[in-house]
């Protein structure tokens, strides 16, 4: 009972000062302010970051790996390396399917940038996917309407053409495509389908994608100078690294690599992208956690110089509160207060400008933010600990004061 | 016996030198007396003041108050022993700025640890007995000298101590505003309390009962005041 009854006393005198003293009060919280704001929004910078990356990537499918010529990941001048590796083919993309014990599906893949028009409509910038019927499992590609390219379609190279959502909008914003002759890069393709709505993928848009056979891709746009990406869908997504092994022994074996050479292909896979991803929201949190501790230490200090201040201004007051009655214990407690209270206001305008900010970074930037309730709590944590260490030493001096000489002091 | 002083002494240590504030006190002082303690400055009054308030404690010799030994006790016992027993009005009031007259004079309250809707009623009582029943939400800057110290004295009060212990409570007042204070004391004499006056004017002593007379760091004098009742 006493010690609550010493805390809200202790409360209603600290809260009588900073009122007081409401310029001096604002100032000290500056450094708290900044440093709080700091942190809670690249924090949110972060989550907002990670829950995009993830929802982004979770398009790749966490239980396929892409074989390619080219790792997604590159250092340094390796892409001049890489360059140099032979194509992967169409043949060598069959053979792996039929000798692999670990694939689902494997869907061969070329890509080629075409304009695409109807009539007087026509679009820039699509991207033109040749692949086979397996591609409707390896992308887990779901029809809009209309079907995919089945294996007949495939093996006939007929041309037709599956149109990603936006395609089909803009070339046919008032009619059904369905069945539709349309113009990829000069040459006739029949409309058989439409793809469901997927949004963007680190700013590519994934409804501008036209899907057609891939021979009929090879007779039109060339199978030259082209290398094939394979899309091995995994039976189950445990079964990834055991596949990843597997794949990488079939296509050494196919390519007919000696034990000294080094693999002359690359095997991507989701995974990897997290773990780069990761290294670099790394550095972002570690830049976080350095400018916020910089600008708290200072808020900090900040804090403890005004307190001491205020214990000087106050010595009188600190000398006639002992004299009637109060302990060390009492001076000490209402000087904590006041700074955890100084503390709390640097820490309730940080949270609030962050929020503000967070809101206006993700309505005005493409970065999303979000902030969460743990940041909230964070802060709370800081209040006290930021509070309770820079004014300890304050406090201290104050309940240390001789009650005579602080009488006496003028 | 409320208090009793057994050769007291009091060094203090001013860079090497130590000074020697209080040579050896011996004095008793009863329940209901009221005394005034004077001299000349440097006397050792302010000294016998602090020791005798709980401020301080004293270099060797022993305090009795209410039987109870207070001469090594340490900071928060004595900050307790202030709080209960001792009441303190000083020649410059020492009032809070910020606080109205009834929140000064609840202080001692709060460190009682006294519930809020009690304090307040005490302090109110307090303030009443003093003539300030009006003036309770004041700030002491908007009330004149005298007012100021009755609300010192209402603050002294509130705690029902043992001891009313007044340093010049009259220096920063009026003649006029001065005799209208030593009337409240002359009240609270005369209501059971014990009062002890330190002060270096004759005619403020007078209105006491005994006058203990220091002069470097020893007893004088200690006679009873003829002016007075």
């Amino acid at each position: 009972m006493k010690i609550v009854i010493a805390i809200w006393e202790g409360m209603k005198i600290a809260f009588d000062a900073l009122r007081s003293y409401k310029m001096r009060s604002t100032l000290t919280t500056l450094g708290i302010i900044i440093g709080v704001t700091t942190v809670i929004t690249i924090v949110a910078l972060i989550q907002g970051l990670n829950k995009a990356f993830t929802n982004q990537i979770s398009s790749l499918g966490s239980d396929t790996l892409y074989i390619a010529k080219f790792p997604w990941m590159m250092e340094g001048n390796s892409f001049w390396v890489y360059r140099n590796r032979r194509n992967i083919t169409v043949k060598e993309a069959e053979k792996l399917a039929d000798l692999s014990t670990l694939a689902q599906a494997v869907a061969p893949t070329l890509y080629t940038n075409r304009p695409i028009k109807f009539q007087e409509n026509q679009l820039e910038g699509a991207i033109i996917v040749g692949t086979t019927e397996q591609y409707l499992i390896t992308a887990g590609f779901v029809p809009e309407y209309g079907r995919f390219l089945t294996a007949n379609d495939v093996s006939h190279n007929r041309p037709v053409v599956v149109l990603g959502s936006e395609i089909a909008e803009k070339l046919f914003p008032n009619s059904d495509p369905l069945g539709k002759r349309i113009t990829l890069g000069g040459h006739k393709f029949r409309v058989i389908g439409v793809r469901e709505k997927r949004g963007t993928f680190f700013g590519n848009n994934l409804d501008a994608y036209a899907y057609i056979p891939i021979g009929a891709f090879q007779s039109r746009f060339g199978a030259q100078f082209r290398s094939v990406e394979i899309a091995v869908k995994v039976k189950s997504p445990e079964l990834l690294d055991e596949a990843e092994l597997e794949l990488t022994g079939l296509m050494r074996r196919i390519r007919g690599l000696s034990g000294d050479k080094e693999n002359d292909f690359a095997v991507n896979k989701q995974v990897a992208l997290q773990d780069t991803y990761q290294r670099l929201t790394g550095v972002l949190w570690a830049v976080a956690i350095g400018v916020g501790a910089i600008s708290l230490l200072v808020g900090g200090i900040g804090i403890m110089n005004i307190l001491l201040v205020s214990v000087t201004e106050r010595t009188r007051e600190i000398g006639v509160r002992k004299a009637v009655g109060a302990r060390r214990g009492d001076i000490l407690l209402q000087f904590l207060i006041e700074s955890v209270m100084i503390c709390a206001l640097g820490v309730t305008i940080g949270v609030v400008l962050a929020i503000g900010l967070a809101k206006v970074i993700s309505v005005t930037t493409p970065l999303p933010a979000s902030i969460q309730l743990w940041v909230v709590f964070l802060g709370l944590g800081f209040v006290f600990a930021i509070g309770l260490f820079f004014g300890i030493y304050p406090a201290s001096k104050a309940a240390r004061l001789n009650p005579i000489e602080a009488l006496r002091y003028e | 016996m409320l208090i009793q002083l057994e050769n007291i002494t009091k060094n203090y240590q001013v860079g090497t030198v130590t000074v020697t504030a209080l040579q050896g006190i011996r004095m008793d002082i009863d329940h209901n007396e009221y005394v005034a303690i004077m001299g000349p400055s440097g006397s050792g009054k302010s000294t016998l003041m602090n020791i005798l308030g709980c401020l301080d404690t004293p270099s060797s010799g022993s305090y009795l108050l209410n039987n109870n030994r207070i001469s090594d006790l340490d900071d928060d016992r004595l900050a307790e022993i202030r709080n209960r027993e001792i009441g303190f009005v000083f020649q410059t009031f020492n009032l809070l700025p910020r606080a109205n007259a009834l929140q000064n004079v609840e202080l001692p309250l709060i460190y009682r640890g006294l519930p809020a809707a009690k304090r307040r009623t005490q302090a109110r009582d307090a303030l009443a007995s003093v003539g300030l029943a009006d003036r309770m939400d004041h700030k002491p800057n908007e009330l004149s000298g005298g007012q100021r110290q009755r609300v010192a004295i209402a603050r002294a009060l509130v705690n029902n101590p043992s001891i009313i212990l007044a340093d010049e409570p009259t220096g920063n007042l009026d003649s006029r505003t001065g005799d209208e204070i030593m009337e409240i004391f002359e009240g609270l004499h005369e209501a059971g309390n014990t009062i002890i006056l330190v002060t270096h004017e004759e005619y403020i002593a007078e209105h006491t009962d005994r006058i203990v007379r220091l002069r470097d760091g020893l007893i004088e004098r200690d006679e009873a005041a003829n002016g007075g009742h």
